[in-house]
């Protein structure tokens, strides 16, 4: 079951940056790389959940801004020597729209 | 876990990934399976993985193994899966046709078909040919060299036919006492033969070594029980098929079970001379790593290379990082040649040498001997540079003084305690230990909880070689540094010679360009953005990475204050946001104090902020400021608006920059101060404030000698005297504190303000980023930044004036233009509230 919700305008994104998306439950980080894909992980680190929205983007990758830890926003999994993993949401654009999907 | 992106979006796909599917890939060959060689192949396979099909032949039934811990499997203290460098599996995992083992020698180049044949008639095409053939053991060709029991050190087959000797036989000798001749000793020796070591003349290792520690290490292997048969020329190895003796050319012989041959090494390069290439004692390279066919490189110990050939790790690395980027058509690299430094792998005993160590009517010697301690020292220097040093019985300080020597670096400014090391280590509470008395939990790196055993075990499993490889797999002085010196010994004792420090440090991991070299490139071609600087300098990643992009986003800023626009994304959060990230997510606001000074109506602000926004704590700075802790980001423009309202602004608490002023009350009320140091701190902070530094920025004005404001341990500091003021540089009181040096002295305000201005704007486009003034001031020297300031007129005011012409940019209250004029609203937002 899928659950997209529409975010907001790719433009409001900055590139090789990221947005806060606010749920009940946690926040949600959605990103824009350099080349303009858009990518969502749970705005936590799994080392000492930082917000990982805060950190610098490089490539299809995120660095916490506490201990620079790296983040694959692919796969939400810590890079290195690092180990551990954050969630991952399906994200797209589509006519300069960008959703995400809840489920 | 799923995750999906914009596939639909063609526009950003890379515009290369057509081009290359539809090319053939060109298929590269390489000959000998070793580390130079498989390293080239590594470092291609980073940088352009697609570019070719590789095929490697081998002719031992390995993978590629260290074989520089050859040593330690001898000794038992490793085996031999711990020293793999690459597995059968890593090959096939990325792709490369191994063909090792009996008949993969390859016999024939031919150049003109452009193919390769082994002995068992395996043939395979190339368009571009790697020989790494690497070199054979040379052995002495005297009557008996042949005889069953005569081996080499060069292989697993060695060591294994050395292992088997121990079984069987007692007495073993080695011919050669270097380097190699003596591990190979102590290595029969921990597994209780009786050894013998034979050198033809009076000092071991005497090409590492000068007669004295040469000495000192004879007496410290005979207390371990070795004997040495010196200035021993052997003339017959005797016996009747299996060796039981040698005798030498002065008549005298000894009984031996075992003769093992340590006297050097020769380049492989028969089969390169077969098929036509140049060689003379080696195959002919140039600075590219090309033979004088150009479809056909070599790296490694099998080449020569501006008149010298190689038998250490370090250069051939650094040859096949040259060779690897040329391959992959990135040719900015060239390989120029290498400074070599040695360590001995013997438990109990240290002993480090690099360079030239004899000198001669040109050089200069600084020597410290201690014989009852074991102690030895010799550093030679030529026109203030370090050329060469052995170390005998304490080589912490060989990383540096091996730095040193490879930066060229002027020392007259540490002449005075040059010799005895440097306070370079890390300073978390084991600055001056030394590292081989550590027992393997002893915590290393302290931010990361990263103990010395984990970094052993890192180095000899993963086949690390370098400070960044082990940053990057252990994590071990990846956050504040100050135990990089630590973890540069840890490297170098287990590694000994074959420890790399690179020449030049690059960036980053995105290029192989030196901070300075970056620098200089954005000066003379005028490079603006962090784009230009990447395209120009053929960055190695798309959008480089945290670590490159902070450096550029400052260097292009700093030489280029009219021009160059910022990246905010290229920043660190603080400095994007404005405020300092705190551990929980939330943030905390420090508004300037000018020269330590408040007033009623600025503390009722703050007084009033703190209970309307229920700021949980109030804190005193130690820079004289008021700090409120745990704002949500989202209240942070609606809290600057209010102290912008009673007219505070952004104390850039947070930020690579120019931090405070700290004062004390000085004559205006102390009855010993001798100048008005609130005023002059005042002004000095109006003068400096909102200025980007490499790394956070700290001053301070004392009243008088008593220096209350610690002027003393600040970048820079002013003591007022009498007679006008003192003007102190590179102070430091964090991680490691660093008095500060004396610049000058200065009759007038102006003057002060003048040479705090020059100062600084010399420190922001000399100092690599995050460089704090400290370490620059040690890297540079004083003596340069006295030229440049204080003896140079023209130069102080050059400098002075930019500072003061970027100033004219650079103070905008960033807490104004965010809370009154809308600057980067969607910082402070979230795009969107699901509930």
């Amino acid at each position: 079951m899928s659950n997209w919700i529409e975010v907001g305008q790719l433009e409001e994104i900055p590139q090789q940056g990221s947005r806060v998306v606010k749920t009940n439950d946690f926040n949600i980080a959605v990103f824009r790389t350099v080349n303009d894909e858009v990518f969502a992980v749970k705005d936590a680190c799994p080392h000492k959940q930082g917000q990982l929205s805060q950190g610098i983007v490089h490539g299809k990758k995120v660095t916490c801004p506490l201990h620079n830890w790296t983040i694959s926003l692919e796969s939400g999994e810590a890079l290195g020597p690092d180990e551990g993993c954050t969630n991952v949401f399906m994200a797209k654009v589509e006519d300069g729209l960008v959703s995400i999907d809840l489920a | 876990m799923i995750s999906a992106n914009t596939k639909n979006n063609k526009l950003f796909e890379s515009p290369h990934a057509e081009r290359m599917e539809h090319r053939m890939k060109e298929k590269l060959v390489m000959i000998g399976n070793g580390m130079a060689g498989m390293r080239t192949i590594e470092e291609l396979i980073k940088i352009a993985p697609d570019m070719y099909d590789v095929t490697v032949f081998g002719d031992e039934p390995y993978g590629n193994y260290n074989r520089i811990l050859l040593s330690p499997v001898l000794a038992g203290d490793k085996t031999i899966d711990d020293i793999m460098l690459n597995t059968m599996p890593w090959y096939e995992e990325n792709n490369i046709k191994l063909h090792a083992g009996d008949g993969k020698r390859i016999n024939e180049i031919n150049r003109i078909a452009r193919t390769v044949t082994s002995e068992d008639g395996t043939v395979e095409e190339y368009d571009r040919l790697l020989i790494a053939t690497g070199s054979k053991p040379f052995i002495i060709p005297v009557p008996g060299h042949d005889k069953e029991g005569v081996i080499a050190f060069r292989d697993i087959k060695d060591v294994d036919t050395m292992l088997d000797a121990t079984k069987n036989y007692k007495h073993a000798t080695i011919i050669g006492g270097g380097l190699l001749g003596l591990e190979a000793a102590n290595g029969m020796m921990q597994h209780g033969m009786k050894v013998t070591v034979v050198h033809l003349v009076d000092t071991l290792m005497e090409r590492q070594m000068d007669t004295v520690s040469g000495k000192m290490l004879k007496n410290s292997l005979e207390d371990k029980g070795m004997d040495f048969r010196m200035e021993a020329q052997t003339a017959e190895i005797t016996g009747n098929g299996r060796v039981d003796g040698i005798k030498f050319a002065d008549g005298t012989s000894i009984k031996t079970d075992l003769v093992v041959m340590a006297v050097g090494i020769r380049p492989n390069m028969e089969l390169a001379q077969k098929a036509g290439l140049h060689c003379e004692r080696g195959i002919v390279v140039n600075d590219t790593m090309q033979t004088y066919d150009p479809k056909i490189y070599s790296v490694g110990e099998c080449v020569q290379h501006r008149g010298d050939t190689y038998g250490l790790v370090a250069p051939l690395f650094e040859m096949a990082k040259v060779c690897a980027n040329h391959l992959a058509q990135m040719g900015i690299g060239l390989y120029e040649g290498s400074v070599t430094s040695t360590k001995l792998k013997v438990t109990g005993i240290d002993l480090f040498s690099a360079g030239d160590f004899t000198g001669d009517e040109e050089t200069e010697e600084m020597v410290m001997q201690d014989a009852t301690s074991g102690l030895y020292k010799k550093l030679v220097l030529r026109n203030n540079k370090l050329i060469g040093a052995v170390l005998y019985g304490d080589t912490k300080e060989g990383a540096w003084y091996f730095q040193l020597m490879r930066s060229g670096q002027d020392i007259s400014d540490m002449r005075d305690k040059l010799l005895f090391g440097e306070s370079h280590l890390g300073d978390s509470g084991h600055g001056g230990d030394h590292i081989l008395e550590m027992s393997d939990d002893t915590e290393i790196c302290g931010c990361n909880g990263v103990c010395k055993g984990d970094i052993l075990q890192a180095i000899t499993t993963e086949g690390l070689f370098t400070l960044d490889e082990v940053r990057s797999h252990t994590k071990a002085s990846a956050s504040c540094g100050s135990c990089t010196g630590l973890v540069e010994q840890i490297l170098e004792s287990t590694l000994g010679s074959d420890y790399e420090t690179p020449e030049a440090k690059p960036m980053c991991k995105c290029t192989d360009h030196s901070h300075e070299e970056v620098r200089e490139a954005i000066r003379t071609r005028k490079l603006t953005s962090i784009n230009d600087v990447r395209r120009s300098m053929n960055w190695k990643t798309e959008d480089g990475c945290p670590a490159c992009r902070m450096s550029l986003n400052y260097y292009v800023q700093s030489a280029w204050h009219n021009e160059a626009q910022d990246d905010p994304q290229s920043r660190f959060i603080n400095e994007r946001a404005h405020a300092n990230i705190q551990k929980d997510g939330k943030y905390s606001v420090i508004p300037r104090m000018w020269g330590g000074m408040t007033t009623p109506d600025e503390l009722r602000a703050i007084a009033n902020v703190a209970e309307k926004y229920e700021i949980k704590d109030v804190h005193l700075t130690g820079g004289q400021r008021i700090g409120l802790y745990g704002v949500e980001k989202e209240v942070l423009p609606e809290i600057w608006k209010d102290l912008n309202d009673a007219g505070m602004v952004s104390g850039h608490a947070y930020g690579k920059a120019m931090r405070t002023v700290k004062t004390c009350v000085g004559k205006q009320w102390c009855r010993f101060g001798t100048q008005d140091s609130t005023s002059l701190g005042i002004k000095l902070e109006e003068l400096t404030w909102a200025s980007w530094m490499p790394h956070k920025f700290k001053l301070a004005v004392s009243g008088c000698p008593r220096n209350c404001a610690e002027a003393t341990i600040k970048d820079f500091g002013v003591v007022c005297v009498d007679s006008g003021y003192e003007l102190h540089i590179g102070g430091n009181g964090g991680i490691k504190v660093r008095a500060t040096d004396l610049l000058c002295n200065v009759k007038t305000e102006e003057e002060v303000m003048e040479y705090c201005g020059a100062f600084i704007q010399f420190y922001r486009e000399d100092a690599h980023y995050l460089e704090r003034t400290a370490p620059w001031v040690e890297r540079v020297g004083l003596s340069r930044i006295e030229e440049t300031i204080v003896n140079d007129e023209a130069k102080r005011k050059y400098y002075n004036e930019r500072f003061l012409e970027a100033q004219k940019i650079s103070q905008v209250d960033p807490w104004k233009e965010r809370a009154s004029n809308g600057v980067a609203s969607h910082e402070y937002a979230s795009i969107k509230v699901v509930s």
